[in-house]
């Protein structure tokens, strides 16, 4: 007994450096002065083990980044948005149909939906992201030419179908049919990739609210995506963040719209489960 | 003839002008994580030691940790500040943390610097494809610079 409280102590001492206090910092984010979003709530119980509180990225940045969000005149990501609305309303392809002849009112038809990919196709027996149901959409109802996965015009779509879901829970399901998908995404979180060995987990589970150099590191959350970021100024994809976090470990990486990434978006969205929906989100 | 040939070799290895090949990552003797003899047999010179570990390119240490002499510029914390290091270890434990962190913390997230296998996915430097021949990422010498650099942070 006494051994045994002496070890845990003992490790308790050996992993200070990564368990150092995580700081998020206070701020509330409220969108155009009204509509109030969750950026730190309980951690969905299949992180019990692991995290008591997640957080979205927006906590982690800077004041004048976090600001750029508040309001949709100074968020750069809602420009794309709007292109969305002009994709939406465009008839293409042999059908003679544009988004808006199936789905009318992308702010009615769209509500909600965002929030709960990627999920289960049942017709097609397959775990579907939103920019898979999106190409499906083009290709099978509208016989037009699918968007390349990580495209401009699929990331204004994107955007505009996050923004009729800004403020809702992330809400993936992780059981039944998704269950394997969820299970192989998992799996990759905690794998140590690259020459440099280094899991997702390494940063945005043990080292969250540490500094990487000049990054203050964040939970690594997709509720914000896509995501508007002044460094490169433009929408970012999902899977360009996940290509360009595993090359940061001297790795090999998957493709965007790859199965692996598509396994890997539906854990990472569920470790979000309970956090608004912010797409098109702001970050450095 | 061949008397005096060898002379000559003994004594350029003794004086440490002859170069001595690299100890192979493969190679490298750890005791208790700890590395006793040089990997490069030309002592480390601390001067650039300190650029490999400040810099991006090389070891970018400090993306880690902070060393107060260094006043870099956004030193990182997710490792633990190296002030006084090398009071706190000798050369050869220093020299095994650099190379192989892994034998000294068990899980440790710090890299290993010379090591060139049991990898997954490694890749071609951070390009994001895959890697066609790994060299470690730091050289012998490397190595060997940055212990000097280490051993220079002493309690005062
Ligand atoms: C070497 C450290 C490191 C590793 C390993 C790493 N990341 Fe990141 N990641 C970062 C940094 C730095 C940022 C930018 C700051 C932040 O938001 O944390 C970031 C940002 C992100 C973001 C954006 C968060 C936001 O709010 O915009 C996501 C998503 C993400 N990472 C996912 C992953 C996933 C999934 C993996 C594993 C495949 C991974 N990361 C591995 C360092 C890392
Ligand atoms: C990705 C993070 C990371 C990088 C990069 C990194 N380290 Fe570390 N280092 C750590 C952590 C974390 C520890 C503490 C061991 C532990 O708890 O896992 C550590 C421990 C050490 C120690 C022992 C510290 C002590 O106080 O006793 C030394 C010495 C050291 N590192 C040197 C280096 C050098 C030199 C480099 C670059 C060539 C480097 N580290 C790169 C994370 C890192």
């Amino acid at each position: 007994m006494k051994f045994k409280a002496m070890t845990a102590i003992a490790a308790l001492l050996l992993s200070v450096p990564a368990m150092s206090l995580a700081d998020p910092d206070e701020d509330q984010l409220v969108l155009n002065g009204e509509m109030e979003s969750v950026t730190e709530t309980a951690a969905p119980a299949h992180l019990s083990d692991v995290l008591d509180t997640i957080y979205s990225g927006w906590r982690f940045r800077e004041n004048e980044t976090q600001a750029l969000q508040m309001d949709d005149f100074d968020n750069p990501g809602m420009i794309f948005a709007d292109l969305g609305l002009d994709q939406w309303n465009a008839v293409e392809g042999e059908e003679g149909k544009s988004c808006a002849s199936c789905h009318d009112d992308v702010t009615e038809s769209m509500k909600g939906v965002r929030a709960v990919y990627p999920k289960w196709n049942e017709a097609a027996g397959e775990v579907r992201t939103l920019a898979m149901q999106i190409n499906d959409c083009r290709e099978t109802n509208m016989q037009a030419e699918p968007y390349k996965y990580n495209s401009t015009q699929m990331t204004n779509m994107e955007a505009l179908i996050s923004v009729q879901s800004r403020g809702m829970p992330v809400n993936v399901a992780i059981d039944g049919p998704v269950q394997a998908t969820w299970e192989a995404g998992k799996e990759m979180y905690y794998t140590r990739f690259g020459q440099l060995e280094l899991s997702c987990a390494n940063c945005h589970e043990d080292n969250y609210g540490n500094m990487i150099r000049a990054d203050h590191l964040s939970q690594g959350q997709i509720n914000g995506f896509p995501t508007y970021r002044l460094k490169n100024a433009k929408l970012n994809q999902t899977h360009d963040r996940f290509r360009g976090c595993i090359r940061d470990t001297r790795g090999h990486t998957f493709d965007v719209g790859s199965p692996e990434f598509v396994a890997l978006e539906l854990y990472v969205a569920s470790r979000g489960n309970g956090l608004s929906v912010e797409g098109p989100s702001v970050r450095n | 003839m061949k008397f005096s040939v060898l002379t000559l070799a003994a004594s350029l290895v003794a004086t440490g002008a002859f170069a001595a090949e690299p100890v192979a990552p493969a190679d490298v003797v750890y005791t208790d994580g700890a590395i006793e003899a040089s990997l490069s047999g030309t002592a480390g010179n601390p001067e650039e030691g300190a650029k490999v570990f400040g810099s991006r390119a090389m070891g970018n240490c400090v993306a880690c940790h902070e060393v107060t002499s260094l006043n870099s510029n956004f030193p990182g914390n997710v490792g633990p500040m190296l002030d006084g290091v090398g009071s706190r270890w000798n050369e050869a434990e220093l020299r095994g943390i650099v190379a192989n962190a892994k034998l000294m913390y068990e899980g440790t997230i710090m890299p290993a610097f010379y090591k060139v296998d049991g990898f997954t996915r490694p890749g071609n430097g951070y390009t994001g494809k895959a890697a066609e021949t790994l060299e470690p990422i730091l050289s012998a010498q490397q190595i060997e610079d940055v212990v000097a650099f280490l051993m220079t942070l002493k309690d005062e």
